[in-house]
């Protein structure tokens, strides 16, 4: 491996937008593959050198299309080389791309779109290409719409959409046709500059309307920058971008990363085909939220259930041993020569086959992080040798605030701050943080700015937090969400909504408990895990509903969340947090439904509006409730969910000194 | 400029623009057929045609002879009387080889698949009559053989792509569930690259997402591919939205025939659906 990392030669300091480094990489690492993308079954890759002619012919397409500087043009669709170019196309006119979440419907789509004023929106498909036509003549500026995958638009109006490969032919002809148009398409990259804005992207929010926030060059390339240096990443390493492209995360990791590194990106065939196809990637680099890792050992436990005794020996033992050893080894700390002998051989037998499976073979790092990931299930991954990280980042950092370093992985922190990147704490136990990547402002919202960004350059990142002996960051929640019980407990309801979602069995939780005299939880119960045993125990169901309702389902989260109790009385700050009561809600909470944000986080104070009467219930003592609730099925249309929904008492422990006293009997 | 649009951009269902379809000569036509077993008539003196290009959909109640009927056209019965024309060809009764090999292909009703092999294989088993290499040179799987088979993959992964199955392109179809084993076996259909494909009750059993999904299939297929449709289907709403025109069969016997409209409009079709009282 002789590749150096670009970054620290000395031209880094010209190369300060994305345009320049991918004419820089096209030349230095032309040969080496860019991107990938799997098309009718076989993995199809461009080289830097074709992916600088590529968006070199897009971008000169665009503008023969009529796209200006300083316009917005909207991105929509799942991960895609040719949006991804498409990016760098508009940014190399001078133009600011948004990439809207390819889920959003159409409404959603229509306030980003409007509030952004995009002259031209390049779509992955006919989906997204039919909900722009729809809100096309509300939103009112957009010129033309610009699709990758033809099928099923030939009949449209082509005074509407054209496609990418005709907008590219265009530009290639132009380019062909006369010199002078590269050479003006060279000089706009050069002219441009770190400062310029090059990407606004739309927050989710967990409250109120999306908020663009604007990012510059420099943010994106720099932070891209220092976090290959921070994980050491070359021209040889390789991700699979499956994220939202519209999330700041997939933005800067398959963007800004891949761009300031010469890494290689590859798309997966299609959303449903991630699994396999980054199994036969061997990404070494991997980012997840905690969900996805949830779904990977859900999956992989679900299957040893059904496996053969044997296998289910061999892997119950070897993961005894990992539980044991595995973590020390990955951290270079030491074990005993029994302990190492042993992990070696579960390696061969179990671990290897599993990373295998999970497509982690070649991984070097991975990060997870968006919400806090519950110690047991970070561990597991850790245990078996994935090097398994957590970083603290949000859309108006360029990501990175703070990561785990190498060797220093706590579970229960988040990192030290990143390279350049200064972290403080509020009166109030706010983090606010100082860096390269602190975004420019909200677009066209300068009051929100105001209020998270100080006149010297501190942002309030929102979450109640504390720095610990070793340095590293700790996040307890969001700071508005901590709150206290009426006996002026500490209650902090994400906490106890993570620990309950790390049982397979458990897919969300809802904590309730501010201003309260107790704590109270709505579950959810994850369909796969309680399915599978509803299957292997012969418990009949016909929908989630009826699962959800089943008396065993309920004892079985019952015991749970006793479980649970125990734990939390031995742990002092948090003892007073005990779950007196619960009930398990009769539907799924669902993003469609507003009940989740699109990157499927819980939005508690809607929940604690459309579930009133439930939470009502849970504090008046009542054994069962009645409710109906409004749902949105996923082609838009509209239907009631009417249960009766059981709620259940549960033990509480004193804290501490009872669990000794138990013991001692 | 979204006035046109908006109307097209609809249901999947509605995206059936039928400007520049052609449709062209009769391609198919059923004259006066007959069949019995034994003393039970299922299928008495009816004749239709379908034209070249066209969605023809075929209803009734249940036990009117649809699935008959598509079973005659491919030669699967033999009827006792009449001919089919097809491609300009009569014949009394049809073979199935030679309608397979002359451009018909079909799903079933209730599923024929290879339920222990996998997607993939049971739609390169549709390319079986298009391979040319025989059994030996299949089993070496090498020069001519291999790159015959590259050929026919390329071809099936297009379908795969068509249909979006990517994700279960390796999975044993037996496993999946219904919806989309409906899907693979449509697949096959295609892979035989028909002129004529018939289609016994595509949608049954599907929920209304999985519904617009097979029609928005169905409508490409005939219009990009210009390939004709067959269609046996009970639900009312698809049949009258994808299809050109429709033929009604009640106990055997062709009651009506003609454009969506019309035959809704018909007081012999209400009767047959709705009842009469006596």
């Amino acid at each position: 491996m002789n590749a150096t990392i670009a970054p620290a030669d000395a031209s880094a300091s010209v190369l300060d937008t994305v345009p320049k480094l991918l004419l820089h990489n096209a030349q230095r690492y032309g040969s080496r593959p860019a991107f990938r993308e799997k098309a009718f079954g076989i993995w199809q890759t461009w080289t830097w050198a074709q992916t600088k002619d590529e968006i070199e012919a897009f971008a000169v397409g665009l503008e023969l299309l009529g796209l200006k500087a300083g316009e917005t043009v909207a991105i929509i669709g799942d991960n895609r080389p040719h949006l991804y170019w498409a990016f760098c196309a508009a940014q190399s006119l001078g133009a600011i791309p948004v990439p809207v979440y390819q889920d959003s419907v159409a409404e959603e789509m229509a306030y980003v779109l409007t509030h952004a004023e995009v002259k031209y929106a390049i779509v992955e498909d006919q989906e997204q290409a039919d909900k722009v036509l729809s809100i096309a003549a509300d939103v009112g500026t957009i010129r033309k719409i610009v699709y990758n995958d033809p099928r099923g638009l030939q009949k449209y109006d082509p005074n509407d959409l054209v496609s990418i490969e005709s907008v590219q032919e265009a530009g290639r002809k132009a380019l062909k046709s006369d010199p002078a148009v590269r050479k003006a398409w060279l000089d706009g990259i050069a002219a441009g500059k770190g400062s310029d804005i090059s990407v606004v992207l739309y927050t989710s929010g967990t409250t109120g309307r999306p908020k663009g926030v604007m990012l510059t060059q420099e943010n994106v390339v720099v932070s891209g920058r220092n976090a290959n240096l921070f994980d050491h990443f070359t021209p040889d390493d390789t991700m699979i971008a499956y994220l939202p492209m519209a999330w700041v995360g997939d933005h800067i990791f398959s963007y800004g990363q891949a761009f300031a590194g010469a890494l290689c990106v590859s798309c997966p065939e299609s959303p449903d085909t991630i699994t396999e196809d980054r199994r036969e990637i061997g990404p070494t680099y991997f980012f997840a939220p905690p969900r996805v890792f949830e779904n990977m050992l859900t999956q992989i436990m679900v299957r040893m259930e059904d496996a053969g005794r044997l296998k289910k020996a061999a892997f119950d033992y070897f993961l005894k041993v990992a539980r044991r050893a595995g973590e020390p080894i990955l951290d270079g700390r030491p074990v005993s020569f029994g302990d190492r002998l042993r992990y070696r051989i579960g390696d061969v037998l179990v671990y290897g086959p599993l990373r295998n499976r999970m497509g982690f073979s070649n991984l070097r790092v991975a990060y997870t992080a968006g919400e806090a990931i519950g110690p047991e299930l970070f561990s597991f991954f850790r245990s078996l040798g994935i090097n398994l990280k957590q970083l603290y980042g949000q859309t108006e950092a360029s990501v990175f605030i703070t990561l785990q370093p190498n060797g220093e992985v706590y579970p229960e922190t988040v990192g030290k701050p990143g390279p350049d990147v200064q972290i403080k704490i509020a009166e109030n136990g706010e983090v606010l943080f100082k860096s390269p990547g602190v975004f420019l402002r909200y677009y066209k919202n300068d009051e929100a700015t105001a209020e998270t960004k100080t006149a010297d350059g501190w942002v309030h990142t929102g979450d109640a937090g504390f720095i610990d002996q070793r340095g590293h960051l700790r996040i307890i929640d969001r700071a508005k969400d901590v709150g206290r019980l009426t006996n002026g407990t500490l209650f902090a309801p994400k906490y106890i909504e993570n620990r309950l979602k790390f049982y397979p069995e458990i897919k969300e939780a809802v904590a309730i408990g501010h201003g309260r005299d107790f704590v109270t939880v709505l579950i959810n119960i994850d369909l796969t895990s309680v399915g599978n045993w509803a299957e292997r125990n012969n418990v009949i169901y016909a929908s989630y509903q009826e699962l959800a309702a089943h008396p065993d389902v309920y004892a079985m989260i019952e015991r749970r969340i006793d479980e649970l109790n125990k734990s939390l009385a031995t742990e002092e700050m948090v003892a007073g947090s005990q779950i007196h009561r619960f009930l398990i809600l009769h539907k799924e909470l669902d993003a469609d439904d507003g009940e989740l944000t699109r990157t499927q986080k819980v939005r508690r104070s809607f929940i604690a509006d459309r579930y009133a009467p439930l939470i009502t219930a849970l504090y008046d003592g009542t054994p069962r409730c009645q409710i109906r609730t409004e749902v949105t099925f996923e082609d838009g249309r509209k239907g009631v969910i009417e249960g009766d929904v059981k709620i259940v008492d549960m033990k509480t422990y004193p804290p501490v000194k009872a669990a000794v006293r138990e013991a001692a009997e | 400029m979204k006035a046109d649009v908006q109307e097209r951009s609809g249901a999947a269902g509605a995206g059936h623009a039928v400007a520049d379809r052609v449709i062209g000569d009769v391609l198919l036509s059923v004259e006066n057929v007959s069949l019995a077993f034994g003393g039970v008539k299922a299928i008495s003196d009816v004749s239709f045609d379908i034209r070249k290009g066209e969605i023809r959909a075929i209803i009734g109640p249940n036990g009117a002879g649809k699935t008959s009927m598509l079973n005659v056209i491919n030669g699967f019965y033999h009827p006792n009387q009449g001919a089919i024309t097809f491609k300009g060809r009569k014949r009394s009764i049809m073979r199935p080889y030679i309608a397979a090999s002359q451009g018909i292909s079909r799903t079933f009703q209730n599923l024929a698949l290879f339920k222990g092999m996998s997607t993939l294989d049971n739609i390169m088993a549709g390319r079986a009559l298009k391979m040319r290499r025989g059994l030996l040179w299949q089993a070496l799987h090498w020069g001519p053989a291999l790159s015959e088979e590259i050929k026919h993959r390329e071809a099936v992964e297009k379908i795969i792509d068509f249909l979006e199955i990517q994700h279960i392109r390796k999975a044993p179809v037996g496993k999946l569930p219904y919806g989309l084993q409906k899907r693979v076996e449509l697949g096959r259909a295609l892979a035989m690259e028909p002129d004529l494909l018939l289609l016994d009750e595509p949608m049954a059993g599907m929920n209304l997402e999985e519904k617009k999904d097979m029609s928005r299939y169905i409508l490409t297929v005939n219009d990009q591919l210009g390939t004709t449709v067959a269609l046996i289907e009970h639900d009312m709403g698809v049949v009258m939205d994808i299809s050109d025109r429709v033929v009604v069969l009640e106990y055997g016997r062709k009651i009506a025939d003609g454009t969506p409209d019309e035959v809704q409009r018909d007081q012999r079709v209400i009767d047959a659906y709705l009842g009469i009282s006596h």
